[in-house]
């Protein structure tokens, strides 16, 4: 049996916890992809179908490789919220969303983390 | 009690008993493309790990991605990204409380369904698989 009363049942339970600032989180990254995205597409485009040398030789400078790592961390992050958001919205079982939220969370994270090391690999390794 | 209605309770009318409108289409868009990304997303990955692993192993990928399946992931893969930034702009103008009249919310539609084209071609023209 529960005595307290319903409001103290539900406050600091819904958005009025850390949903607004979570909200907030979300776009700070959309906004913030914008000019990443710019950054990333004039990095990497030239460089899609190019022989190693290029590629890696391109890759070895600094500025690009910290704009890289700056685009990965933000990008696996907004892509971990927007598949969670994805999963939330269709999958209705409480126990398959769970799981599935960590299965993302694993997923966007190991990409994240294999890009990072994958770009300071060739950026360090002059 | 409550698990034994569970499934049986009927359900207000939902998307599918509209007739498809342009924010709603360009709008679910968004997110087909954003997931389609997480695609895209791990072949750069991918592609970018075998840079620094090694020359044979850069060399295989390499040979995925300039064969015509991986041109079409790719071109795929910038239509996506184009959409979903034009797209995801279109929110953000939603999200500071702008844009909800249907003329102009109709205009940003093809704004941003016309502009992903164009962008598209604009950056598959950069990239120099073009020349």
């Amino acid at each position: 049996m529960n005595y307290k009363t319903d409001i103290v049942q539900v406050s600091g339970r819904g958005s009025a916890e850390t949903g607004a600032s979570h909200w907030f989180g979300e776009r700070l990254k959309s906004v913030a992809l914008i000019p990443l995205t710019i950054i990333f597409i004039c990095i990497i485009a030239p460089l899609i179908g190019a022989d190693h040398s290029t590629v890696v030789g391109s890759l070895q400078s600094p500025v690009k490789g910290f704009a890289l790592i700056i685009f990965f961390l933000v990008t696996l992050k907004h892509l971990e919220e927007g598949l969670q958001v994805v999963i939330e919205d269709y999958v209705h079982t409480r126990g398959r969303v769970l799981i599935l939220i960590k299965l993302n969370k694993l997923f966007c994270w190991t990409f994240g983390l294999v890009a990072i090391f994958a770009i300071a690999k060739i950026t360090f390794a002059a | 009690m409550a698990n034994e209605a569970k499934g049986k309770r009927p359900l207000s009318p939902h998307l599918t008993i509209y007739r498809p409108q342009m924010s709603s289409v360009s709008s679910i868009f968004v997110r087909i493309s954003g997931v389609a990304l997480a695609l895209g997303f791990v072949l750069v990955i991918w592609w970018l790990l075998a840079a620094s692993i090694s020359i044979p192993y850069f060399e295989f990928i390499n040979g995925i991605m300039t064969s015509w399946f991986g041109a079409i992931v790719m071109v795929g893969s910038v239509w996506a990204l184009c959409y979903h930034s034009l797209g995801g702009i279109r929110h953000l103008i939603w999200d500071m409380g702008y844009g909800f009249d249907l003329k102009t919310s109709d205009r940003m539609g093809w704004c941003v369904i016309i502009g992903s084209f164009i962008f598209t071609i604009i950056v598959i023209y950069y990239s120099g698989a073009l020349s």
